[in-house]
């Protein structure tokens, strides 16, 4: 079985390699190469099968927080590229956000019943990105 | 590997009318639908692609390329239209939010290797909503 909370956060990034030069971010990301912000949604989906004495797969309180302290607190309200890490070295784009998000999150959330099944990133309505890990 | 969604809009008229059943029985199957005047729908479409990340841009699909193909290839052909008589595929096809997706399917995958011209990205799903209760996904 499948369960998914969503959070939201709201912070500020520029896309670009601090690698490449001006020129070339500006190629690569274009206008995204310019500091800006955006509200992103986050839904995090665990997979595992309902534990028989609580009826439930993971308790959703408790995801709840580890989600507040791992991703919402260092992210929200931050600029990504400036406060953190690896985002001063790495292009915060969408791809690399949930990447992050999911490095942060899995050695959470892995026990034997229940695990990290997917990170969905919504940078905007219209733009969104799925990572499931690393598959073999 | 990473999924990437990318979501547009077009509106467009269509009729629901299948030339080899009789009128009554397209009266009976489509409804509506089959209604002579035609009706028409906001549709939501989505495209998702899937690539690995490029270590040097940290993306998996140069989504500027992928608002140009769509623009290109269905936004600009399909919005506004009446898809029974303005789209040449929809003469033959009955216009199914079904038939829909494969329609724009084929017409990415016709571009596909000019706008995206490495081994990937490549088109992972075709998501129609017609309305915002009737949701219709085409992979591969």
């Amino acid at each position: 079985m499948l369960i998914t909370r969503r959070i939201e956060f709201s912070a500020s990034h520029a896309c670009r390699n601090p690698r490449l030069g001006e020129d070339e971010n500006r190629a690569i990301y274009g206008l995204s190469a310019n500091p800006h912000g955006h509200n992103y949604v986050l839904e995090v989906t665990l997979e595992g099968e309902p534990d028989p004495i609580s009826g439930m797969v993971f308790d959703l309180k408790r995801l709840k927080d580890i989600l507040t302290r791992e991703i919402l607190e260092p992210m929200d309200h931050r600029f990504l590229n400036r406060e953190v890490a690896p985002f001063d070295t790495l292009a915060p784009t969408a791809e690399n956000v949930a990447v992050e998000v999911w490095r942060r999150l899995e050695p959470h959330l892995n026990f034997n019943a229940v695990r990290l099944h997917r990170v969905r990133l919504y940078e905007t309505e219209d733009l969104y990105v799925d990572y499931l890990g690393e598959t073999p | 590997m990473i999924r990437l969604t990318r979501r547009y809009r077009f509106s467009a008229a269509h009729r629901l009318h299948a030339p080899a059943l009789s009128e009554a029985d397209n009266g009976a199957l489509y409804g509506k639908c089959n209604n002579p005047f035609g009706h028409g729908h906001d549709y939501v479409l989505e495209v998702s692609v899937r690539g690995p990340l490029d270590p040097a841009t940290g993306r998996a699909a140069d989504v500027g390329a992928l608002d140009s193909l769509v623009r290109r290839e269905v936004l600009e052909p399909l919005d506004h239209q009446d898809l029974n008589s303005g789209v040449p595929a929809f003469a033959a096809a009955i216009p199914t939010a079904e038939n829909i997706a494969i329609e724009i399917r084929a017409r990415l995958a016709r571009q596909w290797p000019r706008a995206f011209p490495g081994e990937w990205p490549r088109l992972d799903r075709i998501r129609i909503y017609e309305t915002k209760r009737n949701r219709f996904d085409l992979y591969g």
